[in-house]
């Protein structure tokens, strides 16, 4: 049966369709490939998040080595959540890339560009399927890696200093995250994920426990872009190629978030972080720096494409905010933000992407009068800024009244002021581009209509459909994220 | 007669229908105004068919589906917001046809996008209206300040931008800010967010809880223009006026304070509120009467006066909730239909005369009741009713709220609100003296050679027939007064 070696396929879909466009070295026939591969993932990661939701965890034996000498995949209701976040956002990007690779990638590059996309892509999913603590290393490297080249093929030629910054900032986490695993293998003479978590209470010496903790929380908090560990975001979603912005808006720092809850809750243990050391006291104070000082970055940012980079900023600070309040309704909050910001930020830039293919910039004043020369691009920027302001109607109002309610039931209601005064942030920079693309005139010779081409629109109408759609609709993804969050307690506490 | 959960879907899908049709009949005028009247009439007459069944006692309900957990999208038509959608409906059938007359009279630009955002004001109006909890109602109240957005910025200059912000500004920032937490504090504490006779609160909460929640959703409700939110309704002066006169003197406003009520009586509920957290409530709405109404005697611009006007009337909706007794919440809920006429009527003459005389000013109408007698003569009758004389309806409520207040024994509500009669005679006065008594400046060279008359037709049409509504209302008070009756029984 196929169905029992879905989760093999997951990974090795695309990372052997990698290798594989590189000896083809076509644009064309790379770019097909990748999108069989992007849509086929996405059937996988429904296909494995419909298993789970029928028959429970799903633990595959790579190689039938049992754990925890081989390696296990491990489908739980958390990881089949955020798999289906990725797939989902590659096959959205993929379809929309073609248009937006061909002005912004040149020619001969691009079979390379599809076969980096390709490893991010089987990066991204490996990190979240995989049950072994090393194997979450590997793919995060194989993930950054592809991920530094793509920024890199940006045309600003700025897009190099952000592939270096990013580079560099990034191998420092990967290198965190590698000692944390290393003391964690020293300790308990295990890698995998479920097996360290049973042997950790019987570890006599606590202290390189504790290192480990804080090596991997430093570690992935570089990668989730955790305030004030956010430096490399901005430049990175700015200067690389519209679809790479997109696609690691919408995953990058989302996966490296589940990594974060992942040793939290299934490893390390909800008691030992949450109640024995003062961790929900620091992701607090960092949440709320993010969603302030990050709002305001984003106040005076002129190019929207780092406006809305230091925007991502601020909302990972929702989620990691839900997290630092270590209760069932806090994690679900946490969970079901990742997923509804992932894609208003994914249909955001992508739509910053066609104002870049017609306009040649994304600045403010390149955006001036825009709502008449192309009025569906503008109107989806538009729906999709009130999803991350949270406007009921909208997936945002879901994270939005699910992080307040979770607040609430912790009896802080200062907090719940918190969080929405920052959100009121949100209304005032989204509302700098609403004022600029209606209110303000267009350059007097520009007065054609330049609507974006179909093959980007349409991707990202899909974002922004789904955005509105999963605010009225929450089954799959608060109901996903509640059921996600109450077996990480089941299981830690 | 249709089925009443039939009406109700109806009441939200036809405006959003009929924005369909106007924005693809754009390029065809006549066509997209017949199809904007064509939609005000459907809607009237969905929202008609309910009156007979919600008077019989019926509170017809309709559950779409669970939006967040426990938490459904859900319509429940009851007395309160069966008022509130016969006035809003009725209106814009008026107003349809008076901004027909406005729009070409004045050449606005981009008139189909009016239409549409108008339609679907109104979409979100009816959903505040028959809204089954405080979730459907954040959801639509929400709606309705950003659908209007486009309509506060219409002419898109650089003073429509700063209105816009202002609006935008204070709308959202109250209802995120006050509003939204207290619906979430609600969850949290009731358990449950219907509209329920009695409130849903009593027993939960009490002494300063009660009052600081009691706060957050009367400063969160920021439509209602209390003292200090209400800078947003003179800066959404600056649409056209027929957006002045039907979103922010009758949807948008009263919206607020059809909220402020079905809050006071649904969800805290009369009883729960006695215990003394809604003291303060009276003298902030007081204040606001007073201080807007004072605001108004300096304004010259004729829609500034207005404005402020209807933030001083509005709060004799917050006073009557507030003062918690049978009267005064009655004499709440008739003057949301009472001042909706009135002030309609008002707003239709401002835009009258802006249309046939370029005037916007107090001080340039000397005459011009001479020239626009039909206009003035509405004028008049709106006038008399923000004062509260007979025969028009703003008596009606004003007796009521008086009633209310004496039965109360709150001395200091009857004192503001004689001062506030004496205020807006104050202010409403002195036009109708300029407009009548006084001759035409002379020197006006525009006007010299430029003798205008009466506005374009379906205007004066417009206004006659709301200001014939105003009286009518005095004479006829049945339907509204029965309606705010039934409120209290739930």
């Amino acid at each position: 049966m196929i169905s029992a070696h879905l989760p093999a396929l997951q990974v090795a879909l695309p990372l052997i369709a990698a290798p594989l466009m590189v000896l083809v070295r076509r644009g064309g026939i790379a770019y097909g490939m990748m999108l069989a591969v992007a849509w086929i993932s996405l059937l996988i990661s429904l296909l494995l998040a419909q298993q789970v939701a029928d028959h429970g965890p799903i633990s595959y034996h790579l190689g039938s080595w049992a754990p925890p000498w081989g390696i296990e995949y491990r489908v739980d209701a958390l990881s089949a959540f955020v798999l289906v976040l990725v797939s989902l956002a590659a096959a959205a990007v993929v379809p929309y890339s073609r248009r937006s690779v061909e002005a912004e990638v040149s020619r001969e590059q691009h079979y390379l560009f599809y076969a980096m996309f390709a490893l991010c892509l089987t990066g991204l999913l490996g990190i979240t399927i995989t049950g072994d603590a090393f194997n979450i290393f590997v793919f995060l490297e194989v993930s950054s890696l592809s991920t530094y080249v793509l920024i890199a093929l940006g045309r600003d030629r700025r897009a190099l200093t952000a592939a270096y910054q990013y580079l560099i900032m990034g191998t420092i986490g990967a290198t965190f995250i590698v000692i944390g695993v290393g003391l964690l293998y020293l300790m308990t003479g295990s890698l995998n994920l479920v097996d360290i978590a049973q042997r950790l209470p019987d570890v006599a010496e606590r202290r390189p426990v504790l290192a480990a903790l804080a090596f991997l929380t430093v570690g992935i908090s570089l990668k989730l872009a955790l305030f004030p560990l956010h430096l490399w975001l901005p430049n990175a979603y700015t200067y690389a190629p519209s679809s790479i912005s997109a696609f690691l808006a919408a995953t990058a720092t989302k996966v490296s978030v589940y990594v974060l809850i992942r040793f939290y809750y299934s490893v390390f243990g909800e008691t030992l972080v949450f109640k024995e050391l003062p961790v929900p006291l620091v992701l607090l104070a960092l949440s709320l720096a993010a969603m302030f000082i990050a709002s305001f970055a984003a106040l005076y940012q002129e190019n929207l494409k780092r406006l809305f980079a230091y925007s991502s900023v601020a909302q990972i600070g929702y989620i990691t905010l839900g997290l630092s309040l270590d209760s069932v309704g806090g994690l679900s909050a946490a969970i079901v933000h990742l997923f509804n910001h992932a894609l208003a930020k994914g249909a955001l830039f992508m739509l910053l992407g066609g104002i870049m293919l017609r306009t040649g910039g994304v600045s403010l004043h390149c955006v001036c009068g825009l709502a008449r020369r192309m009025p569906l691009t503008t109107f989806g920027i538009v729906i999709a800024g009130l999803s991350l302001i949270g406007v009921p109607g909208t997936a945002g109002f879901v994270s939005k009244w699910a992080l307040i309610t979770a607040a609430l039931e912790a009896g802080l209601w200062w907090l719940v002021l918190l969080i929405v005064a920052s959100s009121l942030l949100a209304v005032a920079y989204v509302w700098r581009f609403v004022e600029a693309a209606y209110l303000r005139a267009p350059a007097p010779e520009a007065t054609e209509k330049i609507e974006a081409p179909w093959s980007m629109l349409v991707p990202a109408w899909v974002l922004v459909a789904l955005s509105v759609y999963l605010g009225f609709d929450t089954r799959f993804t608060l109901g996903g994220a509640t059921r996600a969050a109450q077996m990480l307690f089941g299981a830690g506490g | 007669m249709i089925a009443a959960q039939t009406a109700i879907v109806a009441a939200l899908l036809v405006p959003l229908a009929g924005a369909l049709a106007i924005s693809l009949l754009g390029r065809w005028p006549n066509l997209r105004e017949a199809a904007t009247l064509t939609t005000a009439a459907l809607l009237f007459f969905c929202v008609v068919s309910l009156l007979g069944p919600v008077s019989a006692g019926a509170r017809p309900e309709l559950t779409l589906f669970e939006m967040l957990p426990g938490l459904p999208i859900a319509f429940r038509v009851e007395p309160l917001g069966m008022l509130f959608a016969l006035v809003a409906s009725g209106l814009w059938i008026v107003n349809s046809l008076y901004s027909i007359g406005y729009m070409r009279g004045n050449n606005e630009q981009k008139q189909t996008r009016f239409y549409v955002c108008f339609a679907g004001a109104l979409a979100a109006a009816m959903g505040i209206a028959f809204a089954g909890n405080l979730l459907t109602l954040f959801l639509f109240y929400e709606a309705l300040t950003l659908i209007t957005y486009p309509l506060v910025t219409h002419k898109g200059h650089e003073e429509a931008k700063r209105g816009g912000r202002t609006y935008l500004a204070l709308l959202i920032g109250t209802s995120m800010l006050f509003l939204l937490p207290a619906i979430a504090f609600t969850w949290h504490v009731a358990g449950t967010l219907d509209f329920a006779a009695g409130g849903i609160l009593a027993g939960k909460l009490s002494g300063t809880a009660l009052a600081a929640l009691l706060a957050l959703y009367m400063f969160g409700i920021g439509k209602a223009a209390l003292m200090p939110m209400h800078r947003w309704l003179p800066a959404a002066m600056v649409a056209p006026t027929p957006v002045s006169a039907l979103l922010h003197a009758v949807a948008v406003v009263k919206a607020g304070v059809f909220c402020v009520l079905k809050v006071v009586v649904y969800v805290f509920g009369a009883e729960t509120l006695s215990s003394g957290a809604a003291a303060w409530l009276p003298w902030v709405a007081g204040f606001t009467i007073i201080a807007a109404s004072t605001v108004a005697l300096y304004a010259d611009n004729l829609k500034r006066r207005l404005a402020y006007s209807t933030v001083s009337q509005l709060s004799y909706v917050v006073l009557g909730a507030a003062l918690l007794a049978p009267y005064s919440l009655v004499a709440a809920a008739f003057h949301i239909a009472a001042h909706a006429l009135g002030k309609i009527t008002l707003f239709f003459a401002a835009g009258a005369i802006y249309t046939a005389a370029h005037k916007t000013k107090v001080s340039e109408l000397d005459g011009i009741g001479r020239l626009m007698p039909w206009t003035m003569g509405a004028f008049v009758v709106g006038a008399l009713s923000m004062i509260g004389l007979p025969p028009a309806a703003g008596f009606v409520s004003k007796w009521y709220l008086l009633s209310g207040a004496m039965s109360a024994g709150h001395w200091a509500v009857v004192a503001v609100l004689t001062m506030s009669t004496l205020l807006n005679a104050g202010y409403f006065a002195p036009i109708v003296y300029r407009a009548f008594f006084r001759a035409p400046a002379a020197g006006q060279g525009h006007d010299a050679h430029h003798a205008h008359g009466e506005a374009p037709l379906p205007m004066v049409i417009a206004l006659t027939l709301t200001a014939a509504g105003t009286v009518l209302l005095f004479f006829f008070p049945d339907v509204p007064l029965e309606l705010g009756r039934a409120m209290l029984k739930g």
